[in-house]
């Protein structure tokens, strides 16, 4: 698996880059559903991630917790969303 | 020689959309132009690299580890996670920007906008 | 009755998929199977009544057929115009958003659905809201085309292409 070592560490390092741009869109945002936006966008690459990091070092483990992380960011995303609407619950 | 070839080429359009994601998120006006970067950009790019991922599980359990049929398929499940999960949050997202007040900028026509103003007349002819 | 068995055999698919490679039977050992078929027998009598609702029109694999075609054909090639799209607008800023309604006329909750997700990754286009009791979706369109703005909604192949008559196909 060594000889995917690099190539896996430089797409780690690229999807780095869209979760900072993310994150500044998170800080920036001037309202609240902005910020939503760019949680969301950290999520799907954040699985995206998990999967790549699994592949990299043989750990099969990674993509159960990608798969897990996936549901749950999509329940807090609906959440937050929910609350932003109003009304009740 | 030519499989990992594919992996890699796949690998490199995958980090490109999610790039473009990212630009885009910084660069549009509004919240729903903004959902159309960051979930468009991010589904597609996700297809690709976790397709490349795929193709080497595939590859390992050609070669005659059962390992790699763990990683195709538990990657194929993660894959339709997000398919499944990212235009769902998307609609969730833009319908509770609108109902919490945020207007689309520039925008040429609204039909949600009419449809609530009416609903809240309407709503107010009862209460008379 | 038929509602707990075909979630129970779906949940036990599902079971299998996810251990593949953990013994010597076929892929899987025994104690695994047996467990799988425990708990997706428990999972089956719990949630009979919320995965299966009346209509049975599902169970028909030609559906299923065409539904995968449909996501690796015309789906998919709608969603790479999509990205293109995007890409174009995100380098030159060029924008001319707008809401816009329009009557897709499915009627199942199921057709609905997979139209409203398709609208969202294809061309241009994001759903917003929808009408549930005309099953009428507001669309997000980022670059309207001035000229089909007459009367109430727009007519669908603007929007959708002709998804509407695909999943018509599928669900109804």
């Amino acid at each position: 698996m060594m000889e995917f070592f690099n190539e896996y560490m430089i797409v780690l390092i690229a999807l780095m880059i869209c979760i900072v741009m993310a994150i500044i869109r998170v800080v920036k945002g001037p309202t609240a559903p902005d910020r939503i936006v760019g949680l969301d966008t950290i999520n799907t690459v954040v699985i995206v991630g998990m999967v790549v990091f699994g592949a990299a070092f043989n750990e099969i483990i990674y993509i159960d917790v990608a798969i897990v992380y996936a549901l749950l960011s999509f329940i807090s995303t609906l959440f937050i969303a929910k609350y932003l609407e109003g009304g009740d619950f | 020689m030519w499989f990992e070839f594919l992996i890699y080429i796949l690998l490199a359009i995958g980090v490109f959309f999610n790039i473009l994601g990212g630009v885009g998120l910084l660069r549009f006006p509004d919240v729903y132009t903004r959902l159309h970067a960051g979930t468009k950009c991010t589904t597609f790019g996700s297809i690709f690299i976790t397709g490349s991922v795929i193709l080497l599980g595939l590859k390992m359990w050609y070669l005659g580890s059962t390992d790699g049929s763990v990683l195709a398929i538990h990657t194929a499940g993660a894959l339709v996670a997000i398919l499944l999960t990212n235009p769902t949050g998307a609609h969730a997202i833009a319908r509770a920007a609108h109902k919490s007040g945020v207007k689309p900028v520039g925008a040429v026509v609204d039909s949600l906008q009419d449809k609530s103003v009416k609903k809240t007349v309407k709503k107010k002819e009862e209460e008379k | 009755m038929i509602a707990f068995v075909i979630t129970t055999i779906i949940c036990f698919i599902i079971y299998l998929l996810l251990t593949t490679g953990s013994g010597t039977l076929g892929l899987w050992s025994i104690e695994e199977i047996l467990l799988g078929l425990i708990l997706s027998l428990i999972t089956g009598f719990v949630t009979r009544n919320i995965f299966v609702k009346k209509d049975l029109r599902m169970l028909n694999p030609v559906r299923w057929i065409i539904f995968v075609w449909y996501v690796i054909g015309p789906f998919f090639v709608g969603m790479a115009k999509a990205n293109f799209d995007v890409a174009y607008r995100v380098i030159t800023g060029k924008i001319n958003p707008g809401i816009v309604k329009i009557s897709p006329d499915l009627k199942t909750d199921l057709g609905i659905t997979l139209l409203a997700n398709s609208i969202t990754l294809t061309p241009g286009t994001l759903s917003v809201d929808i009408d549930e009791e005309k099953n009428d979706l507001y669309i997000h369109w980022i670059n309207v085309k001035e000229d089909v703005l007459k009367g109430d909604s727009v007519d669908c192949k603007y929007i959708c292409g002709n998804f509407d008559k695909w999943i018509r196909r599928i669900a109804e």
